[in-house]
């Protein structure tokens, strides 16, 4: 059980700095996620909470008492590797066993801990084979069995699904959320999958470029992103963003000449960019909607379809729509932006007073 | 368009000729040296072309081993190695890991002074070594060898071993960091283990390597109870005559040592320990 805070912290590799300004307060028992894409500084942020990287500038505590120097060993924190990082020479049992072993724990105790964590994620048969003859999926349960054992004060993932087989990493997935649930201890999850993120997080904190570009829970990242690239990061697929420009105080112009009629929405007369998730677009017959467009792709995935358009002198616009849409490529379809769900972007990519939904 | 050809059975045919041929090539030697050992005196000359002598004799074997100082050049021998190749893997093992794992200021110009070390002739500075080596006072003695010996191997040995502790995941020395360990149990309880197969490697590297040398021991040992096998093995060669088959006899037993090494240490050439570790 602990509360991580994160005040000013900072990293340099030389003169490059990777992360900066990291201000994070992590509540006890909290699911927190980190996402960004590759080289935005998550793995790096997570290994300096772990203690296996050096903390440049800025302040790290665990439940109020400062971290920077002490070594991992005593921080009491678990990690699961992305590369599961199993003890090869030793058997499933030993591999979960060995923090207790390393701690000097009674062999009683440290049998009966594994037994239990075993049995917790189905490796109770599996207690004497060796890394090597395990699958995947195995061998993921083993982390996670090593890093149970301990019942250390918080947990760290560092993107431990990325590989394994889409069917494996749901299962796991809803394993993971369900271990949060029994155990309650603060955990910090890295990945770059947002889908993860979502299902996951209490509160998913966005990086890029080393900054935090917004902490929040799932639905507020969706629904009000901080600023483009948070937007078009959460939520899938990708949030369709186009120019504007403001035509009066309550409406933009796109550069197909389309006006959009935002009446909610305060800040369209700083616009440079408008956003529309493509579950907001609805497809209407040729000349009724927003826009004009020509289907180009359609896919079918049966509960929903996805529209990619092309509107002429706009671009790519694309529209996901609940059940069928009986288009094909090459038709003529009209797009209706529902306006209640736009969004707006200044010319620095921040986002203009939220719409809410 | 078929997807999957099948190899021509020409080229088949031509890859395993290949290796015969190579095959042949490596191991007829080792065939001469053994067929001579066994042959009688009288019969190296005049059957010297046949593939097989028709007459066999173990006495070569034993007149070197009772009757020759062998034994003792080959003591010698096995003192020499086995000192080199102990002082030199744990040096090697000790450099390797920390090339492998840290970076510190100089480690690039520390391996490149090591490579350069490979590169100068041993001829043009074996006079300076037999000084310096005179200068100490070691002159005739085993500990001579195995100072010269394990300066010359570490460079490449060192290699080796970074090579082997670069194929063992970082993740396995944090995970145990992780897990309580500090950097030194983490070297002992999980790095150790599992660079065994490279420690082998390197220790059998290393023995062969001292095992066969003959420059340095010819130019720094000149007592004839200090000298190691392949100085010995000079002695058969006199003024007037050089006695084959005891020379034959003496090889194939100095070959021994090396060939128990790699039957040992096969196993684990071949197959990499750290399999199941990560992912795949």
């Amino acid at each position: 059980m602990a509360r991580l805070q994160l005040t000013n912290v900072a990293k340099r590799y030389g003169n490059v700095e990777v992360l900066r300004d990291i201000n994070l307060d992590i509540a006890d028992g909290e699911f927190i996620v980190l996402v960004g894409p590759s080289g935005c500084g998550k793995s790096t942020l997570l290994r300096m909470i772990a203690g296996l990287e050096p903390i440049s500038d800025g302040d790290f505590l665990i439940d109020g008492e400062r971290m920077n120097d002490i070594r991992p060993r005593d921080r009491d924190i678990a990690m699961v590797f992305q590369s599961y990082a199993l003890y090869p020479h030793m058997d499933v049992a030993r591999n979960m066993g060995f923090s207790m072993e390393i701690r000097g724990a009674a062999t009683a105790e440290r049998t009966s801990r594994v037994a239990e964590a075993g049995r917790a994620l189905g490796l109770d048969k599996l207690l004497e084979r060796l890394p090597k003859a395990l699958s995947g999926g195995q061998r993921q349960r083993v982390a996670m069995g090593r890093a149970i054992v301990r019942d250390p004060r918080a947990f760290l993932f560092d993107e431990p699904l990325s590989n394994l087989d889409a069917a494996l990493r749901v299962e796991m997935r809803l394993e993971i959320a369900r271990l949060h649930q029994r155990l309650g201890t603060t955990m910090v999850y890295v990945t770059h999958d947002q889908v993860e993120a979502l299902t996951l997080a209490d509160r998913i904190v966005v990086l890029n470029g080393g900054i935090i570009q917004q902490v929040g829970s799932p639905l507020e990242l969706y629904e009000r992103p901080a600023n483009r690239f948070v937007a078009q990061f959460i939520g899938s697929p990708t949030m369709n963003v186009v120019a504007a420009a403001p035509d009066g105080a309550s409406a933009v112009r796109l550069a197909s000449g389309a006006r959009i009629l935002l009446p909610n929405h305060s800040g369209a007369g700083r616009a440079a960019e408008l956003g529309i998730r493509p579950e907001h677009v609805d497809v209407v017959e040729p000349g009724t909607g927003d826009l004009d467009a020509v289907a180009d792709v359609i896919e079918h995935l049966g509960s929903d379809t996805n529209v990619y358009t092309v509107v002429e002198g706009l671009g790519p616009i694309m529209a996901r729509v609940r059940g069928n849409v009986p288009a094909r490529s090459g038709d003529r379809l009209g797009l209706r932006i529902r306006p209640e769900h736009a969004h707006l972007f200044a010319r620095d990519g921040r986002a203009l007073a939220a719409t809410g939904a | 368009m078929s997807a999957i050809r099948r190899p021509s059975p020409v080229l088949t045919f031509g890859k395993y000729a290949a290796l015969a041929f190579y095959l042949i090539f490596a191991l007829f030697p080792l065939y001469w040296l053994v067929k001579i050992s066994i042959t009688p005196d009288q019969l190296v000359f005049t059957e010297g072309t046949a593939l097989w002598p028709s007459e066999t004799t173990l006495g070569n074997f034993r007149t070197v081993i009772f009757h020759t100082d062998f034994l003792a050049y080959f003591g010698n021998s096995l003192i020499v190695s086995l000192g080199t190749a102990a002082a030199t893997t744990l040096i090697a093992a000790g450099a390797g890991y920390a090339f492998s794992r840290f970076n510190f200021g100089g480690k690039r110009v520390i391996i490149a002074l090591m490579l350069v070390t490979q590169m100068f002739p041993l001829l043009m500075i074996i006079a300076p070594i037999y000084k310096i080596v005179a200068a100490m006072g070691l002159l005739n003695s085993l500990t001579s060898l195995i100072v010269v010996y394990t300066a010359f191997n570490v460079p490449f040995a060192t290699f080796l071993m970074q090579s082997f502790f670069d194929g063992i995941p970082k993740d396995l020395e944090e995970a145990a960091m992780m897990d309580g360990c500090t950097r030194f149990q983490a070297l002992r309880k999980v790095i150790f283990p599992l660079t065994l197969p490279g420690l082998g490697a390197t220790l059998g590297f290393v023995f062969t390597a001292a095992w066969s040398e003959l420059l340095f021991a010819l130019m720094l040992i000149s007592r004839n109870e200090a000298m190691t096998f392949p100085v010995g093995l000079l002695t058969f060669v006199s003024k007037f005559s050089v006695d084959w088959g005891q020379m034959m006899a003496a090889g194939v037993l100095a070959l021994i040592p090396s060939c128990l090494f790699f039957i040992f240490i096969q196993r684990y050439l071949v197959q990499g320990l750290t399999s199941g570790a990560v992912k795949g």
